[in-house]
């Protein structure tokens, strides 16, 4: 950098911008928010010249550590439940952030505003260094861990498996639909404002704590970038707020983002950090623990309240909810026990719970063995193949449940499971606000008002129908998780790597076929469905079958 | 006596998970397995860019899940006229006991493009760390040598006004062709490419905007602002400005890029940049200004048009679209050359200001044309010298 004072070079770089005087640049995406044209000041305030070292030294630092991680055999301290894990994570991850680069240009026409426009295309550059930058850890623990099964098959594995599709939708929210709803509410809005927290902070904590610095390391680094687009959410949200008209559509934005964020990020961060780790100190923070830190109070208390007085409606009732499903309704432990069921579609190992874990569970979540113990002692009892089938089949008094049409997570807090007939087809939802979203909110009218601009929740959204019918070592060959051998599986419910020990194909083709719930679910009489529903909603915790009725 | 606390710790515990460590099946697979390499060993460039994106054509079994108000979700192959092979078959219907299967991998010939440059986040940073370190110590050792003060000035209102001005053009075409292109590829491959073209643009229109300040500081009288002017009123930069403006208004990407990359840019921007101010400067007494338009040169030159002509040479070479897509990039120089020519023309009272001339710019528009020209067939495709010099 040369004399110049960053702020003369950015007072300088303001130059650049200007009106069209002979063509107006294409418009490709639509958004019902109106923007009034305005000065405006670039919230990112970032000149190039600085921009390109600064991000090399970054990465100078993170393949520094790379190189030291390889050379001190940081794999010999790594434990094996939490890079396990890393298999679904890394395989999500680089998507949602190469689609928040492809957001930016969501924004252009629909925010006239130019000075924001520097900001947005340095996001874009950010987004793609981010999506490189964990692909490249993906292939140094493919090539350095133990087991490179699942990592060698990333993303064709995320891209079949149900748990990625879950993922995509923090990926797809941000590049599709109305443009504003997309690329700032979903995006800046709530996702990176809120859940990148627990994404790239909490997360990273804990893969230290499991021997794994080269998390850390990375996902620091991007969370350094991602303080400068919480700056660029935040410019085009006031600008939003400013015009009255967009009020409505903001408090309809911010519930359906805040709700599906909680339901795929919670899902998943919740499941790493609590059930990928072998660290069980007692004052170590649970996942909850940081929820409300990060989440409730950091975001919710001092960044979504104060936003309160311009105008914005913040859906406090699904925020207490979330915090009501993590603290007393178990959704993290639900989750992660029904990966576990179904660690058969997946693609990658989960191990048993011990003693050591129950008691940490206990501790933190009072209440924890009544509810999980049974089950998790089951799964480890089942985990080495010895003549029976997988966990999913045997009995253990858990229900397989149904898939939330909305948000893909099942429908886990059996109370709140939802039925409804939208477009055709009866579909469940895990809880009223994905009902919500799918019939209320994703439609082209909202409250009487117009929306053409709004996107459509579209595909194949129940995994099992893809395969109802089929055998089960069918089904695993055609998503493609299996290893060199041709039958053994890559996922495994056990982290043992003798090759007697390990499940295969052969094991699955005994199995009962797989049964898809809403294919099962629309074949029913309306009669038989409300029952099914009046039953379904009385199971649980813990997946159990509703109580017989006296 | 004191007694503190023990600290409570993570202890670390060893684990013997490093590669090799044991043999089972998958223990030696360390390579991706969902993707074919260009060569025979997947490249680092291959391994941090390929399927990033997912197509539903060979994976997504699920397909995509939030689309469009009309239904349309992912990256629609229909937001460009060209086509690459297996364009015209279906997304594979997936249903109730369909299974998830696609065609095979690759599915499309859009995902065999690889850009040449291998542009990923380290490659990216490094080279334009690399580009703006040197810029600012030519810069400064310009400044610290009193270089400015060999300028006349004729050539100082020469760089504040023109040089000056196309750090507009930079700053258009960086944000409303390329960055908006890198949302319409349908490959991460093509989007990254993309998205690092537009990074050079936006860089160099910095590039140019710091120096414009630098020499603010540095000449007395030179207007700083008078790059705004030009922009804006010049007789001669209103056909320039005008083309660059209709870059911004395609909607067809692939259009986009190509007028852009195949056409405005050899024959306006190097024009500009190679044939009058690289000439004109070391005669006007200026070694500075060439260093830094020279920068953009190079990206242009090395990179951008490097992975501009692999991404068309597949398309113009494509087993079952070659003629469909020769078809409509030839209508696409149909169009836009008269347009970039008419441009290129409205620039030429630029030749004339310096005290000391650059070459004719007859002369260097021919050179423009002889370049260009080499491109447009390198690409397969046609032009011909009645077209240039209609």
């Amino acid at each position: 950098m040369s004399r110049q004072s960053m702020a003369k070079a950015h007072q300088k770089i303001q130059e650049l911008s200007w009106e069209p005087m002979y063509h107006q640049p294409v418009s490709q995406y639509g958004t019902d928010y109106t923007f009034q044209k305005a000065k405006k000041k670039d919230p990112l305030k970032q000149v190039l010249r600085s921009y390109f070292p600064m991000q090399e030294e970054k990465d100078h630092r993170v393949y520094g550590a790379s190189d030291g991680a390889i050379r001190g055999n940081m794999f010999r301290q790594v434990q094996e439940r939490w890079l396990e894990w890393q298999k679904l994570f890394l395989s999500i991850i680089p998507l949602p952030e190469i689609s928040a680069a492809r957001a930016m240009p969501l924004l252009f026409r629909n925010v006239p505003n130019p000075e924001l426009h520097n900001g947005q295309a340095i996001q874009m550059i950010d987004e793609v260094r981010h999506s490189t930058i964990q692909q490249n850890l993906k292939r140094l623990y493919m090539q350095n861990y133990i087991d490179p099964a699942g990592f060698n098959s990333s993303l064709r594995d995320f891209q079949n498996d149900y748990c990625g599709t879950i993922g995509r939708q923090f990926a797809e929210g941000f590049i599709t639909g109305d443009a504003i709803t997309a690329a700032s509410i979903y995006l800046t809005i709530v996702a990176e404002t809120a859940f990148t927290n627990t994404l790239f902070v909490a997360m990273p904590a804990e893969a230290a704590a499991n021997g794994d610095y080269l998390l850390p390391t990375v996902f620091h680094s991007v969370q350094s970038d991602e303080s400068r687009h919480i700056s660029n959410g935040y410019a085009t949200l006031l600008m939003a707020l400013s015009d009255e008209n967009n009020h409505q559509l903001l408090e309809r934005d911010l519930r359906y983002a805040w709700w599906n964020n909680h339901r795929v990020v919670d899902a998943a961060i919740g499941t790493f950090i609590e059930y990928g780790t072998k660290d069980r100190r007692k004052d170590r923070e649970s996942y909850a623990e940081m929820w409300r830190r990060w989440i409730y109070d950091d975001y919710y208390r001092s960044y979504l309240v104060p936003l309160e007085k311009y105008g914005l409606v913040i859906p406090h009732d699904l925020i207490e909810e979330a915090w009501n499903q993590i603290w007393n309704k178990g959704y993290v432990h639900e989750v992660a026990q029904f990966f576990a069921t179904g660690w058969l579609a997946n693609y990658w190992r989960i191990d048993p719970m011990t003693d050591k874990d129950f008691e940490w569970f206990e501790y933190k979540y009072p209440g924890w063995y009544d509810r999980y113990g049974k089950w998790w002692e089951n799964y480890n009892r089942l985990s080495v193949a010895n003549g029976h089938n997988p966990i999913v089949f045997e009995d253990v008094d858990y229900q397989y449940p149904h898939r939330c049409w909305t948000c893909m997570v099942p429908c886990l807090v059996r109370e709140d499971m939802v039925m409804d007939e939208v477009d055709g087809q009866v579909r469940t939802y895990c809880h009223e606000a994905c009902r919500w979203t799918d019939k209320v909110a994703f439609r082209p009218t909202y409250q009487g008002r117009e929306t053409p601009n709004m996107g459509q929740l579209i595909g194949s959204r129940e995994w099992e129908t893809l395969y109802h019918g089929w055998n089960w070592a069918d089904v695993v060959s055609d998503m493609g998780f299996v290893r060199d051998d041709g039958n053994t599986l890559v996922a495994q419910p056990h982290l043992n790597l003798d090759p007697k020990k390990m499940w295969t194909l052969d094991h699955l083709r005994r199995c009962p076929p797989l049964a898809s719930p809403n294919v099962l679910l629309n074949e029913m009489t309306p009669e038989e469905r409300t029952a099914f529903h009046s039953n379904y909603v009385r199971g649980g915790p813990a997946g159990r079958y509703a109580p017989a009725e006296v | 006596m004191t007694s503190t606390l023990e600290r409570s710790l993570p202890k670390p515990t060893f684990t013997d998970a490093e590669a090799g460590a044991k043999e089972f099946p998958d223990s030696n697979a360390r390579t991706f397995n969902y993707y074919t390499p260009q060569k025979r060993k997947p490249s680092h460039y291959e391994d941090v860019t390929v399927e990033v994106q997912p197509d539903p054509r060979h994976y997504l079994s699920q397909g995509w899940l939030y689309g469009f108000s009309d239904g349309r979700g992912g990256y629609p192959l229909e937001w460009t006229a060209l086509k690459a092979w297996g364009s015209d078959r279906p997304v594979p219907v997936r249903g109730p006991g369909s299974g998830g299967k696609g065609y095979d991998w690759p599915a499309l010939g859009w995902h065999e493009f690889r850009d040449p440059n291998e542009e990923w986040e380290l490659s990216l940073y490094r080279y334009n760390s690399n580009v703006v370190r040197q810029l600012t110590q030519n810069v400064e050792a310009a400044r610290q040598s009193k270089a400015f003060e060999q300028w006349n000035r004729n050539w100082i209102n020469f760089v504040e006004r023109h040089v000056g001005a196309w750090m507009h053009v930079d700053h258009g075409l960086g944000l409303y062709v390329f960055a908006n292109a890198n949302r319409r590829a349908p490959t991460n491959m093509h989007n990254n490419a993309i998205s690092v073209n537009s990074m050079h643009r936006i860089r160099s229109a910095q590039d140019l905007a710091l120096y414009n300040l630098t020499l603010s500081e540095e000449i007395a009288d030179f207007d700083g602002s008078a790059h705004l002017a030009t922009w804006s009123d010049d007789p001669a930069w209103q056909g320039v400005r005008r083309t660059a403006e209709a870059l911004t208004a395609i909607d067809d990407w692939c259009e986009a890029i190509f007028a852009t990359n195949v056409i405005f840019e050899p024959l306006i921007g190097e024009l500009f940049r190679s044939h009058l101010i690289q000439q004109a400067a070391p005669g006007n007494g200026d070694f500075v200004t060439p260093t830094v338009v020279g920068a953009e040169e190079y990206d242009f030159a090395e990179r951008d048009l490097r992975y501009t002509k692999a991404m068309f040479e597949l398309l113009t070479a494509d087993r079952e679209f070659a003629d469909h897509n020769k078809s409509i990039l030839q209508s696409w120089l149909a169009d836009w050359v008269p347009r970039c020519l008419l441009a290129a023309r409205t620039f030429q009272p630029l030749w004339s200001q310096p005290d000391a001339k650059p070459p004719r710019f007859e002369d260097g528009l021919d050179r423009a044309k002889t370049r260009f020209s080499r491109i447009v067939s390198d690409l397969g495709l046609t032009i011909t010298a009645e077209e240039l010099n209609k």
